[in-house]
């Protein structure tokens, strides 16, 4: 069975005719095209696949893409702005927060949904708010660290 | 790994959905969050044909309070709906923090309360703290309407009374005299990790003496379950540690833990020992708070 579908991806309207047992993280990678999206364990439990749905982020390897009709999504594709990188995406650079790269996307979506309730979080709420998102290459002290630097940039 | 192939309805209203899945009988499944209901499915451990969605049902994500009745909270709000809720923030913070401390974030913007009793995993972080409370359900299926305790929904692990075509819409928590609860989940990491055990207690103080106490544990019996002979042992008496430390005894005797990968039945009952003790002394005298979680290693995340 598909269904006709309309959403906003990264701010444009969308209109997608989806099987119904597609996930978003499938419908985001295999029809959109947008790879910046990661399937890690495809089932809830590393954070690789991070969108934000409605502002807030969501694992979309659990969610339908049927589920997300008449949302909003952001990738990490939707978050650098005329050629200029987010602020959040130039900290994690700055800091040498990057090292495979696979976390990074959902990392730097789960940071900027911490960022965006606070500006000004501490360690331990960014640990928090990171909790789902695992690094396997394990560079989470500099992660914390950019998402820190980079709360202090976006207050200006 | 990919979906197995199934059709998808997105009812506009309750008696839609429930004919639905009185019309399409054992193949069809309700959807709420899918956080569980995808892995299972992906990993090919429940199959179903049709899958027929609650979001279009927006009155269950509510949360309000009701003079007369007390608290009710839609089956659909999810963990960080919980988290959030002024409403819950004021009157019973402890069922905000239990929501709080599961799962990520990411699953907490997901997953609802109704998949969270739904399922019937026994280690689930949510029925504790209900059932001390003394929550019921209301469930709603083609012939109507009917509410039942929370506590009586379960019948084993993954089973309960809810029948097929039957919808968990709303989950009561009724006004009551109590002055204090909490919920202790005891896990080996911070985040992502199902209780080795949990507690949940609610009492109920007038000054220095017990008048009600009421013991839920998860994670160490076929369902959750009240700690009775636990309860009877404070009903009536003046608090102290070692009262307490009589009560974690007992709830450490009642329970039937079995050994995983998580913890042995020895170690399980030990632990119910200490964190009754806790989560009591915690509800005497924090009042509805949220005294949370604890971890083997409490320096991992
Ligand atoms: C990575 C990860 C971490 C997790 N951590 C925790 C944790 O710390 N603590 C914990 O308790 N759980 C945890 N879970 C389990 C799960 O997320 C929760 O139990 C969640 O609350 C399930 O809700 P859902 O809406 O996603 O359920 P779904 O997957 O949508 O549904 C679960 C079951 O309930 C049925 N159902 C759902 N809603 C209704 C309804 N209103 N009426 C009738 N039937 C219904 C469905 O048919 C299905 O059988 C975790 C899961 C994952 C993937
Ligand atoms: S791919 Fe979704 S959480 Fe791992
Ligand atoms: S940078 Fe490699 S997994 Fe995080």
């Amino acid at each position: 069975m598909n269904k006709d579908i309309s959403l906003v991806v990264n701010g444009e309207a969308r209109y997608i005719n989806v099987p119904a047992d597609k996930t978003l993280l499938d419908m985001i990678r295999e029809d959109l095209n947008l790879k910046g999206t990661k399937k890690g364990c495809d089932a809830g439990d590393c954070g690789a696949c991070t969108v934000l749905l409605d502002a807030e982020p969501v694992n979309s390897c659990l969610v339908l893409a049927v589920e997300a009709a008449n949302k909003e999504v952001t990738t990490i594709e939707g978050l650098a702005k005329g050629g200029e990188l987010h602020p959040i995406q130039a900290a994690f650079i700055k800091h040498g927060a990057v090292q495979c790269g696979f976390c990074t996307p959902g990392m730097v979506l789960a940071a900027k949904a911490i960022l965006d309730k606070n500006p000004n979080p501490s360690v331990e709420e960014i640990k928090e708010g990171i909790a789902g998102n695992f690094c396997r290459c394990t560079g989470y002290k500099k992660i914390v660290d950019a998402v820190l630097a980079s709360g202090r940039n976006i207050q200006g | 790994m990919y979906l197995p192939d199934f059709d998808y309805y997105a009812p506009q209203n309750l008696e839609e959905a429930c004919s639905l899945l009185t019309h399409l009988g054992s193949k069809a499944k309700v959807l709420s969050g899918g956080t569980d209901l995808m892995v299972k499915m992906k990993h090919g451990v429940i199959s179903c044909e049709v899958l027929v969605s609650l979001k279009e049902l927006n009155e269950l994500k509510e949360i309000n309070y009701h003079q007369g009745k007390g608290v009710v909270v839609g089956a659909r709000a999810t963990h960080n709906d919980l988290v959030n809720s002024i409403i819950l923030n004021e009157k019973y913070l402890s069922i905000s923090e239990a929501a709080h401390h599961m799962a990520s974030n990411q699953i907490r913007n997901i997953g609802t309360v109704g998949g969270n009793i739904v399922n019937a995993v026994p280690s689930a972080d949510l029925p504790p703290i209900l059932i001390a409370l003394g929550a019921t359900l209301t469930l709603v299926g083609p012939e109507g309407e009917r509410t039942i305790p929370l506590e009586e929904f379960f019948t084993g692990p993954g089973r309960s009374v809810l029948a097929q075509n039957e919808i968990v819409t709303f989950i009561t928590i009724p006004n009551q005299p109590t002055t204090g609860s909490n919920y202790i989940k005891f896990g080996l990491r911070r985040s992502g990790a199902l209780a080795v055990i949990g507690v949940a207690s609610a009492v109920t103080m007038e000054g220095n003496i017990i008048k009600d106490a009421r013991i839920a544990l998860g994670a160490v019996a076929p369902v959750p379950m009240r700690a009775k002979e636990a309860e009877a042992i404070l009903i009536g008496k003046e608090y102290t540690d070692d009262l307490l430390e009589q009560a974690g005894v007992a709830a450490s005797k009642e329970c039937s833990p079995i050994s995983d990968i998580r913890g042995s039945v020895e170690y399980r009952r030990d632990m119910v020992r200490v964190f009754t003790k806790r989560s009591l002394k915690a509800a005497i005298t924090k009042g509805h708070s949220g005294e949370h979680l604890e971890t083997a290693h409490s320096n991992n995340i």
